[in-house]
């Protein structure tokens, strides 16, 4: 009845679908396009045919493969570390009495703080042979370790991408506990499950939907990272060995000007990222209680 | 029920033990790497450069602020914040109307092609700002707007559009329909009933819509690089990235222009915590 005017619908709907074409929609299937030909500047108009060439080198172009190799360790480790630890302390924070409050701003804070100053911290941070992890590596009677150098470098960028989004995670599995009923708990305790057998047996498979939510979460998460790495480590430093998909394609459009080649790297985050969000679904089939 | 909850609470939780001392310990553990990095940082941009390194675990003896001084000099940092404000408000406030009138329309109008509709709005979440940039750089190119605030501020809102009109809508379609039928018996007419009702109704998602759409660009660096290239332009962001390959051997202006980026978000950040998780972890579990 209220409603009955559908052609009101327009005023609301259309300017943010306006948008929505015009900066995301027409963009990205321009991006597809464009992959086909030969572009040299950015913003320049498209050139020549380019018989499929840039998808033969993805798959040739040693760097490429150095950044999809990267990418992928980046995901196992986000995965193992940056989901287990905000797994465990979340697990923690639900045994304590008092305090759950304060740790979880604690935690959370470094999530509102950009990419590009934690990077910018960690460049201090990781400094040779005196900056402070280093002092802390001395006094525990290691050598100290050149962060950024041949070796280390990828773990360089890891560290601080995993542990400033641990806090994320904690929040969302912490939300999560809280949502499993008080009864089910309450008739597992009396049935005598408390401590690690609770939590193995009962909260964790009662987790399982949200652990596949943060799971492809983290996935497309890692496709996404480019502000940390490009900060610590610009141009795949050292030597073109910390390139992720997402800092390549910036090199390869920005830097090297192959701005054709760069729309096809990112047509490629595009669908592994829909491939690898539809596996984990498939895998970690919802399961309803 | 408070007493009930409370018995409940105690055989749950023990009162003091050893283990309950452990898992703090595990805690104030995570909570220590959570913060020295932030306090090392503050701590040494009172240094002069040539003891950060030598002493840097000590309280400063001498404080000084020639970092804050050298920072001010050097570079526009206000500059950057007034650039910072204006994009990242603009893209709060546009993200929240566009999204609240589109969200409004899908929730109350059914029409031919709405589920196609609600499925661009899906998929548009899936594509990431890589796979766009190259096409938006021309356009803007075409539109004159490299290089303003403006180029910036329509790309990101168009970036955060997608799931703020999931976040409202699923907010929306829980509104019972009662009052809009009692305010329409009244006389109201649909554009009072969207911006009288259902919009202050919708506060609290709104709210989280505005806060991670202001963060989000707020904290961006990668389409900031492709956009903003000329100086007065930059962002917070963005002239971090220069500081750090301009004067990146200057520990002390490393410091003390870190502690002025992140000292305003630690203030509003402990003023609204609830608000600001709140808002970045909405939908991550409806997902």
């Amino acid at each position: 009845m209220i409603y009955r005017k559908k052609y009101l619908a327009v005023f609301f709907i259309a300017p943010a679908f306006l948008f929505l074409l015009v900066f995301v929609c027409y963009p990205f299937l321009m991006n597809i396009y464009n992959s086909f030909f030969e572009i040299n500047v950015l913003g320049a108009p498209i050139g020549k045919w380019n018989h499929f060439e840039n998808y033969r080198m993805l798959f040739k172009d040693p760097n490429m493969i150095t950044s999809i190799k990267n990418t992928f360790l980046l995901m196992a480790l986000v995965i193992i570390f940056q989901g287990g630890i905000a797994l465990l302390l979340a697990l923690l924070v639900d045994y304590i009495r008092r305090g759950a409050q304060l740790y979880r701003v604690i935690f959370f804070f470094p999530m509102v703080i950009s990419a590009a100053a934690l990077g910018l911290i960690f460049n201090l941070l990781y400094l040779y042979p005196d900056g402070p992890l280093n002092v802390i590596m001395t006094s525990l009677g290691f050598d100290p370790i050149i962060w950024k150098g041949e070796g280390n470098a990828f773990a360089a960028i890891a560290i601080p991408t995993i542990w400033s989004n641990v806090g994320f995670y904690f929040v969302i599995y912490v939300m999560g506990i809280n949502n499993i009923p008080t009864d089910v708990m309450e008739a597992a305790q009396i049935d005598g499950a408390v401590g690690l057998k609770k939590t193995r047996y009962l909260t964790i498979p009662l987790l399982y939907n949200v652990l596949t939510t943060t799971f492809i979460l983290m996935i497309t998460g890692a496709l996404r990272v480019f502000d940390m790495a490009w900060i610590l480590l610009p141009n795949g430093q050292p030597g073109g060995s910390t390139y992720l998909t997402g800092t390549y394609m910036y090199q390869m459009t920005f830097i090297n000007r192959n701005v054709d080649y760069g729309a096809t790297i990112a047509v490629f985050i595009v669908i592994l990222g829909i491939l690898l969000s539809q596996l984990t679904n498939k895998i970690f089939k919802p399961k309803d209680y | 029920m408070g007493i009930h909850e409370s018995t409940i609470q105690k055989t749950r939780k023990p009162k003091f033990s050893v283990l309950q001392l452990l898992t703090h310990g595990i805690l104030v553990l995570w909570a220590i790497t959570n913060v020295f990095p932030f306090a090392w940082v503050v701590m040494n941009s009172f240094r002069t450069r040539q003891y950060i390194l030598t002493e840097s675990f000590r309280f400063p003896t001498n404080p000084t602020l020639e970092n804050y001084f050298n920072a001010f000099i050097k570079i526009d940092i206000w500059r950057a914040y007034a650039n910072s404000f204006v994009v990242s408000t603009s893209v709060a406030a546009l993200t929240v109307l566009l999204a609240g009138l589109a969200a409004f329309g899908l929730t109350r109008y059914i029409f031919r092609g709405h589920s196609i509709l609600i499925s661009v709005v899906y998929g548009c979440l899936m594509i990431s700002v890589y796979s766009t940039i190259i096409p938006v750089f021309s356009l803007l190119l075409k539109l004159n707007l490299i290089n303003t605030l403006v180029g910036l501020i329509l790309p990101v809102t168009a970036g955060s559009l997608a799931f703020a009109m999931v976040v409202l809508i699923a907010y929306m379609w829980g509104i019972p329909r009662d009052l809009e039928e009692a305010a329409f018996i009244d006389g109201c007419n649909v554009f009072q009933i969207c911006f009288k009702i259902i919009f202050p109704l919708s506060r609290s998602a709104f709210a989280t819509v505005a806060i991670f759409s202001f963060l989000w660009s707020y904290n961006d660096l990668f389409t900031q690089l492709f956009i903003l290239r000329q100086k007065q332009t930059w962002t917070i962001n963005r002239l971090l990235n220069e500081i750090s390959s301009m004067y990146g051997t200057d520990y002390g202006l490393m410091a003390a222009s870190i502690t002025l980026v992140v000292i305003p978000v630690l203030i509003v950040y402990i003023f609204m915590q609830k608000h600001i998780i709140k808002g970045l972890t909405a939908g991550a579990i409806k997902g």
